[in-house]
């Protein structure tokens, strides 16, 4: 075949955190990390909207931090910490956000939800209060189709304001 | 509604969604995380041109690159599928030319699917497809309907010289007297562009074609696995009994996702022909170009009125254009007949003329999206209306209060044809006044004028076509059932497995069935599951689209829940020798209605009637499955209904429009779950508020699309959309049990209607309108202009907008 048809094709091995776990791999160079997680690993958590970065189901943490999944290579994240909505749920900040969202229907088809859950986590991991409008800003990279983002707000807000108060309570 | 218990799960709870924690843990299981032994990929070769001779194709290299199992062009794809027409035969003079799966010789949009490449991966199939080499020689494109219907514009088919697909009119009582006769009459030009549904997860779907068996599996994100049973058999020529469509979790469907995509098809003709499942999920930047788009209208419409405040006659006349096809089972002539037969709805006039034409032009087909025609018909009677109080010197609300419909002129039929039995807009009125503190927000935005910050609060009142009935599909000939129907089951433990031909995309319809079953058995929600959307194993029926789930499926759940019910009160009664009618089941338990004590729990009850009919008489016949359909053979529709509210600011040197507060009181008749109901509402109006302000599918005039990216194509985001306060009124249908009517649309409908409104009472001041959806920036600073340099007196109209 054609020289074209090579590029990116080749082998590049990774070592990184997944999930709290080693992973240890070889990637193709051209996978991005969406579809690196989604075909090779199955972790379907990790919803593709765009694969151009601008809707946000892709949501992922690299160290902590929220990463377009579509916009990482996987070749990119050796050295690195990986959290998707697999490994983050059923526990901690996240599980509270989940309860919320779930309480207040913050989530219809739930294509964008591991996203906006994880780009919420971020926001609210700090432990101190965020208003409506820094919610509203923050979540302004996750795009939703179904909800009009209302409770999604509401959602967020719930668990930043009772997270504040635990912090407060506690070094008092 | 006598038989339902009351139940802190069923009817009128709110209970969060059943579903939910599976899809907010990422464990939702959507068509692209579906994989199936042996699957292979497809990916599409498309136009590039809206409309080109298609002089030769040469897959040789693509056949020969990595992965490739097939490269597909319509000689091999076109001959085993029977081409669609998009015609309803009851829109008389409705015409299209007949549409095959691929193009052939000639392509008339761009995007439209040319051939197909099969491979072991999705990025190898997209890599052979950039190896297909297509000779093309351009031809005249036919770019929006204004040209479409010019003299000497050529023919898109050669079949049909006028680029016309169906043109309508209708006429009640006088209008052109009374237009004559008006003491003054308004007239606006509006203009809506294309938009899409743009829903999160594109289309999907993936083909399982067993040659052994002849039998064909289908995994389609879809919202009606019983229409495309329906298509697959028919047109690809396999006996119905061995098509089965299974809808899975589906990201979005907003109406788009219910129609008739041809790459679908042709890549259940690739299964066929390799005899292999072939999955195929649209990207993004195909979703642009081949999703069934929206609106694309021009319309004129005028208003006449008396000094007296009294509306005397409306006219509307539409021209939309409809793509390349008509849009087969679903019909592009839609758009067009709900804008023109709504408008005016909720108010009290007698003459109306209408004319609506929907036109070919190379462009991807339009199809079904949430609320069809009806915000046009929204917008128009309400744009219009307030204008006219403005004229008159009345208050806009006070204008309705006078001029809505009156309740005891109900039941009654409008000038436009709708039917209007149980509609609320008085009381919808009165709620949504108090709920926005209406004075209050008049006095600030006078205050505000006078500060040169320009805010305009918009009322829109909307009639919600809901639940799509017979009379509408029977006699268009799209093999399209209403009806739909649920299967009970009372298991061995004493729950209840249910099986309902409903689908649903995040609406919380399965949700909602398991509550009406909760409450019409008798038992706790935690006590029923609920299954949907496989077309192999329900009772038949439509799924979910109009905004029906609840108020035909729901009403089907009913009756086989009191039909259930029935069935285990006379087995229970027969086990505990009591007469089934002093029996009642609450919270999983039958109870004597008199005492209220435990006679038998389900649990035994099921126990007996599976593993110990021995013990029951001879003659005891038990049933323990039942199953029920429903559809309302006469009706057209439930026709729901709602007022709305927008309070926007203008930033005139920007053009920018911020949404301030929006607020809903809606009538859906009976609420089966007010916490769903609400989010309804709230994402309907978010999509709304998107379709005025940001949304357009861009093309040059020459059609081409000039913003297929998520970075160009705008949606609302969260930072700029307002927090949305929802009320209700219920008034239940009258003629089901269950009462309740659709609720899918209303929020965009009302939504549409108010912000504009709202934004075009904010320019009052300037006198300037801007009647061009969406309205960007550019389109808002250039109506400004133009009321600058329209206006006679520019300095006083610069006074009196307090500058």
């Amino acid at each position: 075949m054609t020289e074209r048809h090579r590029i990116g094709d080749e082998d590049v091995a990774i070592e990184a955190t997944l999930n709290g776990k080693p992973l240890k791999r070889h990637v193709k160079a051209r996978q991005h990390l969406a579809d690196f997680l989604r075909q090779e690993l199955e972790l379907t958590g990790t919803h593709l909207g765009c694969e151009h970065g601008i809707c946000g189901a892709c949501t992922i943490l690299i160290d902590g931090h929220t990463a377009r999944g579509c916009l990482t290579l996987a070749a990119q994240i050796s050295g690195k910490s990986v959290d998707t909505i697999e490994g983050l749920s059923e526990s901690g900040k996240l599980a509270e956000l989940q309860k919320e969202f779930i309480a207040r229907n913050a989530a219809q088809c739930g294509f964008c939800s591991s996203g906006m859950l994880l780009t919420a986590y971020e926001l609210i991991s700090s432990g101190e209060t965020v208003s409506r409008a820094e919610i509203r800003e923050v979540l302004s990279g996750n795009l939703c189709r179904c909800t009009g983002y209302h409770a999604i707000v509401d959602a967020v807000e719930a668990v930043s304001a009772k997270s504040a108060k635990a912090s407060k309570g506690g070094r008092s | 509604m006598s038989a339902i218990a009351p139940s802190s799960t069923g009817i009128g709870a709110r209970v969060p969604r059943l579903e939910l924690k599976r899809l907010v843990s990422g464990h939702g299981r959507y068509i692209d995380d579906i994989k199936l032994p042996r699957m292979l990929h497809a990916c599409f070769v498309r136009s590039p041109h809206p409309h080109a001779k298609i002089v030769s194709i040469d897959i040789e290299v693509a056949k020969q690159a990595p992965g490739v199992a097939a490269v597909l062009t319509a000689a091999d794809i076109n001959p085993k599928c029977e081409p669609f027409i998009g015609v309803a035969l009851h829109r008389p003079g409705h015409r299209s030319a007949p549409q095959s799966l691929l193009a052939a010789d000639r392509a008339v949009w761009q995007g439209q699917p040319v051939a197909v490449v099969v491979a072991e991966s999705r990025a190898e199939a997209e890599d052979a497809a950039e190896l297909v080499a297509i000779e093309w020689e351009p031809l005249p494109v036919v770019g929006d309907q204004m040209q479409a219907i010019a003299p000497g514009t050529p023919a898109i088919h050669p079949e049909l010289p006028d680029n016309v697909a169906f043109d309508f009119s209708l006429e009640r009582g006088q209008p052109a007297q009374a237009f004559a006769e008006a003491d003054f009459v308004i007239e606006e030009e509006l203009r809506f562009e294309r938009q899409m549904a743009m829903t999160l997860e594109a289309r999907g779907l993936i083909a399982d074609f067993d040659p052994s068996e002849g039998s064909l599996t289908v995994i389609h994100a879809h919202q009606s696995p019983f229409q495309m049973q329906d298509v697959f058999s028919r047109h690809l020529h396999i006996p119905e009994h061995k098509v089965r469509v299974v809808a899975p979790d589906i990201g979005g469907a907003f109406g788009m996702k219910l129609n008739i995509h041809v790459d679908e098809i042709a890549t259940v003709v690739a299964s066929m022909v390799l005899g292999r499942p072939v999955k195929f999920c649209v990207d993004r930047l195909e979703s642009f170009v081949s999703d069934a788009q929206a609106r694309d209208h021009r319309i004129k419409c005028r208003i006449a009125l008396k000094k007296t405040g009294e509306i005397t006659a409306m006219e509307m006349d539409d021209i939309s254009a409809v793509g390349a096809y008509g849009m087969p089972l679903r019909f592009n002539v839609a758009e067009g007949m709900m804008a023109i037969t709504i408008t005016g709805a909720p108010y009290s006039f007698e003459n109306y003329k209408a004319r609506t034409r929907s036109v070919y032009v190379n462009k991807n087909l339009i199809g079904m999206y949430r609320g069809v025609g009806m915000p046009l018909a929204c917008i128009a009677t309400e744009l219009l209306t307030d204008l006219a109080a403005d004229k008159l010197g009345i208050d806009t609300v006070e204008f309705k209060r006078r001029t809505y419909r009156p309740k005891s002129s109900l039941p009654c039929v409008t000038p436009g044809g709708q039917r209007l039995e149980t509609v609320s807009f008085h009381e919808c009125l009165e709620k949504l006044v108090a709920l926005i503190d209406y004075d209050a927000l008049r006095e600030e935005q006078r205050d505000l004028r006078q500060r040169g910050v320009f805010r305009g609060l918009g009322i829109a009142t909307f009639c919600e076509q809901t639940a799509y009935g017979p009379p509408y599909y029977g006699p268009s000939g799209a093999p399209i059932s209403t009806q739909d129907g649920c299967t009970l089951r009372l298991e061995p433990s004493g729950s209840i497995r249910c099986i309902t031909s409903l689908t649903d995309q995040g609406q919380g319809t399965l949700t909602g069935i398991a509550q009406i079953i909760a409450s019409s058995v008798g038992v706790s929600i935690d006590q029923v599951s609920v299954v949907g959307g496989d077309s192999s194993i329900s009772p038949y029926g439509g799924g979910a689209w109009a905004s029906r789930g609840m108020a035909i499926g729901g009403e089907a759940a009913l009756r086989a829940g009191t039909m259930l019910k029935q069935n285990i009160l006379s087995l229970a009664g027969t086990i505990t020798q009591n007469s089934a009618a002093a029996l009642d089941i609450t919270d999983g338990q039958v109870v004597n209605t008199q005492t209220g004590q435990t006679v038998i729990s389900l649990a035994d009850v099921g126990r007996i009637g599976y593993f110990r009919q021995d013990t029951l008489p001879p003659d005891h016949d038990v049933q323990l499955s039942v199953s029920a359909s429903f559809v309302a053979n006469d009706k057209l529709y439930y026709m729901a209904n709602g007022v709305q509210a927008s309070y926007v600011e203008v930033d005139c040197e920007t053009g920018f429009i911020k949404v301030l507060g929006q607020w809903a009181v809606d009538d859906c008749g009976r609420v089966i779950n007010p916490l769903l109901v609400d989010e309804q509402v709230r994402g309907g109006i978010v999509q709304g508020i998107g379709a005025v302000l940001y949304e357009e599918c861009i093309y040059s005039e020459d059609a081409n699309l000039l913003n297929g990216t998520m970075a160009d194509y705008l949606v609302p985001m969260a930072d700029e959309m307002p927090d949305i306060i929802v009320a209700h009124i219920e008034t239940p249908e009258a003629s089901t049990r269950l009462g309740a009517k659709g609720i899918g649309e209303a929020g965009l409908i009302g939504a549409m209607g108010s912000v504009w409104v709202a934004v075009n009472d904010a320019l009052k001041p300037f006198g300037a309108k801007v009647l061009h959806q969406p309205f960007t920036p550019e389109r808002v600073l250039d109506s400004l202009a133009r009321a600058r340099t329209s206006s006679r007196t520019p300095e006083t109209a610069q006074q009196s907008a307090g500058r």
